[in-house]
């Protein structure tokens, strides 16, 4: 029933993007030619790599109306959100010790709180609702007098939901309580604007919008206290040390510089084949569930539900056809439960197990969607066959 | 991740399906865990003529009911009780530690429909039906 032919389809674009040829040319004279060391201003390579650097920065900040020096490189978007959590927290002990954050957030910061408890901050993780929306109101009433941090992110990578970060920020600000937004599947794919959102500290990473992995951000609002998270040199200001990550920190401004051009085009494309996709499959397979909204939705992410079967089986099946995706399954990822992003939007296990993520890029093709929605099906059924759950179903009991 | 013959049992499954008017049939594990293991046999004589599965979950879990029930194939009832978890996962030249537990269903998913089968002949058995740890106890006894 499937088909062998040669196919190499990339549909797990949240997870990371492809390189561009434009980015890595950007990139490549930092390694051999101009290495030097971006701190060091007594000679012309160290001098390059300075000037390269500032650059960089400059152009980053001008894609998120920012300023030059609200823009802290790290060495991804996981430190940008560990910094921005622990950095603020430590940085405001003396004021208060609460957090309030959302039940889906990205492991980052999830990960991140949970540690923050254990050295003695309190956190609050607000439920959402079965699209994945974390409700302006909540933030509100989680408000106390200790609470010194609010962090919800942009844009959620598992199920494309957007977050109303704008409201969020004003109930913060009319609180005067910080707040950070983890937009590392937002920044290149919609319009992403530091002062329109109202945010006070913003992390980011180059690998998702076709830069390289290894290189992130942080902006931090002029004014903002931070603790350092990496101590050391006098890089980033004295904020963050390490010797600058030239070649990479160029490559993430030129992957951004390329994306926030292109933005319009690459949204109405991502449009268009998410709109295939999550059609197609509506009309093609039974017993499916689209995860996450269908409306204020990140152009790159479908997610669906298919009962009966189990995610890991199905992206087995579409590896052998030559379509890579992921899955929120237990099985896929190697821990006990399935996605607690399924999990919180209501899924009960069983459904969560049998959910597939297809991330479209600007770069993915009509023709590859319409391979996805012939191939899929016949994956689907096949797995369907073979499910003990399918039975009464195939039998007409259900 | 897992080994060619794992990858073969799962993309080209042995014996899946039913049997009809099956005289022992077993059912293991349970969806919220993410996986599903139904066993049906048509034993004579106490020896298993045919044996198929039905399988809920992963790529493992698949290829473990795969190779378990061409391990009891032709074999008698006492045989097929012998199996043990480690056989599946020796015959498909292992499996990565956090899928152990299919190889555990796989066996539990054997002795279930045998046990079926002897409650049918009126025999009383020791009850093992079941995985008895779920996904966590599991993973609890590799640590």
């Amino acid at each position: 029933m499937i088909d062998f032919m040669e196919h190499n389809i990339y549909l797990d674009n949240n997870a990371t993007t492809r390189l561009s040829e434009e980015v890595l040319e950007a990139m490549l004279p930092y390694f051999c030619n101009n290495y030097g060391n971006a701190s060091s201003r007594f000679y012309k390579i160290g001098r390059d790599a300075q000037d390269a650097v500032a650059e960089a920065r400059s152009k980053v900040a001008s894609c998120l109306g920012a300023k030059p020096n609200e823009i802290y490189f790290t060495g991804s978007g996981c430190e940008a959100d560990n910094w921005a959590l622990k950095g603020i927290a430590f940085a405001n002990k003396g004021k208060g010790n609460h957090i309030i954050t959302s039940s889906i957030e990205h492991h980052a910061v999830l990960n991140t709180c949970k540690w923050l408890e254990k050295q003695g901050f309190d956190v609050t993780y607000l439920p959402v609702d079965s699209e994945g929306r974390v409700s302006p109101e909540s933030v509100e009433s989680a408000i106390n007098e200790n609470t010194v941090l609010i962090s919800i992110m942009t844009v959620n990578n598992e199920i494309g939901t957007i977050q109303p970060i704008k409201e969020i920020s004003e109930i913060a600000k009319s609180h005067k309580i910080l707040f950070h937004t983890d937009a590392v599947q937002a920044v290149g794919h919609m319009p992403v604007n530091v002062s329109e959102l109202g945010v006070d500290l913003l992390s980011l990473s180059g690998h998702k919008f076709h830069g390289p992995k290894g290189v992130g951000a942080l902006y931090i609002r002029n004014g903002v206290k931070i603790d350092n998270l990496i101590h050391g040199g006098g890089q980033e200001r004295g904020k963050r040390a390490a010797t600058e990550n030239v070649a990479y920190i160029v490559g993430l401004a030129k992957a951004l510089e390329i994306a926030c051009r292109d933005l319009d085009k690459n949204t109405k494309w991502c449009s268009r084949l998410q709109k295939k996709l999550i059609d197609g499959i509506e009309e093609r397979i039974p017993y499916c569930i689209l995860n996450g909204p269908r409306e204020n939705r990140s152009s790159s992410n479908v997610n669906f539900s298919f009962r009966y079967i189990e995610g890991e089986s199905i992206l087995m099946l579409l590896d052998m056809n030559g379509i890579a995706a992921s899955s929120g399954s237990a099985c896929a990822s190697g821990s006990l439960d399935p996605s607690h992003v399924l999990l919180a939007i209501g899924l009960p296990h069983e459904i969560a197990h049998g959910s597939l993520r297809l991330s479209v890029s600007n770069e993915t093709t009509e023709e590859d969607i319409d391979y996805v929605l012939e191939v899929l099906p016949q994956i689907v059924q096949r797995l369907r066959d073979m499910s003990p759950l399918y039975e009464k179903i195939a039998h007409g009991k259900e | 991740m897992y080994s060619e013959k794992v990858m073969d049992h799962f993309a080209n499954p042995r014996n899946v399906g039913e049997i009809e008017g099956a005289n022992a049939v077993g059912e293991v594990g349970n969806a919220k865990c993410g996986d599903i293991m139904k066993i049906y046999m048509d034993i004579e004589d106490d020896i298993i003529k045919d044996v198929k599965f039905k399988t809920f979950g992963c790529g493992a879990a698949i290829a473990t009911s795969s190779m378990a029930t061409e391990m009891v194939k032709g074999k008698t009832v006492k045989e097929a009780l012998e199996l043990t978890n480690k056989a599946v996962m020796e015959a498909l030249d292992g499996l990565p530690p956090e899928k152990i537990h299919c190889s555990v269903l796989a066996e539990e998913a054997i002795r279930s429909a045998i046990e079926d089968y002897n409650k049918r002949k009126g025999i009383e058995s020791e009850d093992s039906s079941g995985c008895g740890f779920c996904c966590k106890k599991c993973y609890k006894n590799e640590d």
